[in-house]
């Protein structure tokens, strides 16, 4: 096997590789990140910026609690987030469990919302405790149900204890099960990789192993995708592209709640991996409450006064 | 003997129950009126009116939520922390307004007694404007005054600090919350108190106060969505039709009140429920 000629898929090859990857100074990317995050964004600039991150949203729910009419209410709200102002577009797709895809799908197609993806978290998400077997019928599931993006949680405890092959064959398992119709995430889970050279060397591993993009968090743990993470995953991505000549897109999910911190993000893509990365297709963000206060933001910059809450939906 | 270097107090603004800067970092000199320099004081911008509004907001629900009773307590429990500060009160009214300490003094003890007064006004509102209905079936009707959510406060220019008791009591004994925008010309008993209500017993948001420009803000209060209604009594004659225009947009209640102490002017921020409870089901 060969992986981008990189690694032939043995213990030793990519443990070889990994120790090449240069350390992340960790000073220097807190210190960068926070510099980046006072770029002031302004009137036709912020305009753009907002479109662009509603665009790049998975609007998220991931609760116990969820209900097929909750799943039915998003899958509307993802099409139309604002059904007052047809100017707003959709997002870029809906992320649920397992058991929604199909409802979340019918919905769509139901709706004329044929364009908005519906992506699944698996692999026993949000721990990844559970049998390989598991694992795959897991995902097989939810791309027997319609979805088109796969959301994988890598096994951290492998990861953390040194076991790389694990993880690596574990994600390149569900890579072969997606094929190339269906798009491949990977979640690290950085709030429990502990250091900035671990969410680097995990970045690589993913993508190696044939991720096509890298998801900071699960939403399920703090800290999430704090401006400095994602800036290690965004040089990544940028370092993998100069190797390969291939683009790996990047997810930040949880905590990314109001139009600042999306706007934020915007700021470091552009900076770090590239204005080409600036397109939903390689730049998505995690989120459901955010959705609410980008279209707020909206209004305010259209109405030039300040909305209310009660002028959007709740979920 | 060296001369002692007096501390000097910043005045900043009062939001959620913290005090920071204005977040524009502006600050203007608060004047006696013969011209001489008191202190500095925080000049709001319009985004600290806005992140005023969702503290205010946020903690709308859980204020309405207490009772009666803990709200009015609550109340009185500002009085007597105002009562251990009249002395300090005084003070900065009699250097602002270049009065007698003693007059100075007279105005503290009238907006105290102003405010305990609103305070007992708390569980006693639903018997005064509340009623059960004769309706034509088989229901009890009953109408129940309710808070209205976030109300918004152009407090006036004179009478520095009693115009601000008049202003925030009626609005929050009911179960609102406030953003308050205090005298331009003598912000500083507004800070003075909001140091009072932040080591009483209300909850952090429900009363927040900001100083600055009236013609800078008081067109943000008026058509900020977020907030339900308006008492305009701190704003010029000449000025109030525009506010009254700007507040058209969510139908915001915009009241002026002369200056009379009544419960009408804790039910002007106030609206009706009526509730059908069947009879024999």
């Amino acid at each position: 096997m060969n992986y981008y000629g990189l690694v032939d898929g043995s213990d030793a090859s990519l443990r070889n590789f990994l120790r090449t990857l240069s350390g992340v100074d960790q000073i220097g990317a807190e210190s960068r990140a926070a510099m980046l995050a006072t770029r002031s964004i302004k009137t036709t600039a912020k305009n753009w910026a907002i479109d662009l991150a509603i665009s790049m949203v998975d609007l998220t729910t991931l609760e116990g609690a969820d209900t097929p009419g909750k799943i039915r209410a998003l899958a509307a709200k993802a099409v139309r987030p604002d059904p007052t102002d047809s100017t707003v577009p959709s997002v870029g797709a809906v992320c649920v469990y397992n058991d929604m895809v199909s409802i979340a799908r019918q919905h769509l197609d139901l709706i004329g919302g044929a364009h908005v993806r519906v992506a699944a978290v698996s692999t026993a998400f949000p721990s990844g405790r559970a049998s390989m077997a598991v694992k795959i019928q897991d995902t097989q599931d939810a791309i027997d149900a319609g979805a088109a993006e796969i959301d994988m949680v890598i096994d951290r405890g492998a990861f953390l204890s040194g076991r790389y092959l694990e993880v690596f064959n574990e994600i390149v398992q569900i890579r072969a099960l997606c094929g190339k119709k269906t798009h491949l995430k990977v979640i690290l889970e950085t709030g429990e990789l502990v250091t900035y050279d671990n969410v680097r060397k995990a970045s690589f591993l993913a993508m190696l192993a044939g991720a096509d993009f890298i998801k900071t968090s699960t939403g399920k743990v703090s800290p999430a995708a704090t401006p400095p993470v994602v800036l290690v995953m965004l040089e990544a991505v940028r370092d993998f592209y100069e190797m390969t000549d291939r683009r790996i897109g990047v997810k930040p999910a949880g905590g990314i709640r109001n139009t600042k911190d999306a706007i934020k993000q915007l700021v470091l893509v552009n900076e770090t991996a590239g204005p080409e990365w600036l397109n939903p297709g390689l730049f998505r963000i995690g989120a459901s409450a955010l959705l609410n206060d980008l279209l707020m933001q909206r209004m305010k910059m259209r109405d030039g006064y300040y909305p209310s809450p009660t002028y959007v939906t709740i979920d | 003997m060296n001369e002692r270097l007096e501390v000097k107090k910043t005045y900043k603004l009062f939001i959620g129950g913290a005090f920071p800067r204005s977040e524009s970092g502006r600050t203007y000199e608060a004047k006696g009126p013969d011209g001489a320099f008191i202190a500095n004081s925080s000049l709001a911008s319009r985004k600290d009116l806005r992140d005023a509004v969702v503290a205010a907001r946020n903690a709308q629900i859980r204020w309405a939520g207490a009772t009666a009773y803990n709200r009015g307590q609550i109340l009185y429990r500002i009085a007597e922390m105002l009562e251990g500060r009249r002395a300090q009160f005084a003070t900065e009214i009699a250097a602002l307004d270049g009065i007698s300490l003693q007059e100075a003094e007279l105005e503290v003890h009238t907006a105290i007694d102003r405010w305990v007064w609103y305070a007992g006004w708390s569980d006693k509102l639903a018997a005064i404007n509340g009623s059960t209905n004769p309706v034509a079936g088989p229901f009890y009707n009953f109408t129940i005054p309710e808070p209205m959510g976030v109300i918004g406060a152009i407090a006036p220019e004179n009478q520095s600090l009693l115009g601000l008791v008049d202003a925030i009591a009626p609005i929050i004994v009911s179960g609102n919350t406030t953003v308050v925008l205090a005298s331009t010309r003598a912000p500083l008993p507004a800070m003075t108190f909001a140091e009072v209500l932040a080591t009483s017993d209300l909850p952090a948001g429900v009363c927040n106060i900001l100083t600055g420009q009236k013609s800078e803000l008081a067109p943000w209060f008026a058509s900020h969505m977020d907030i339900d209604g308006l008492d305009i009594s701190g704003v010029d004659e000449s000025s109030r039709s525009d506010i009254k225009i700007a507040g058209v947009e969510n139908l915001k209640r915009i009241h002026v009140f002369d200056g009379a102490t009544t419960p009408q002017r804790i039910f002007a921020f106030m609206e009706a429920k009526t509730v059908w409870h069947p009879i024999g089901v």
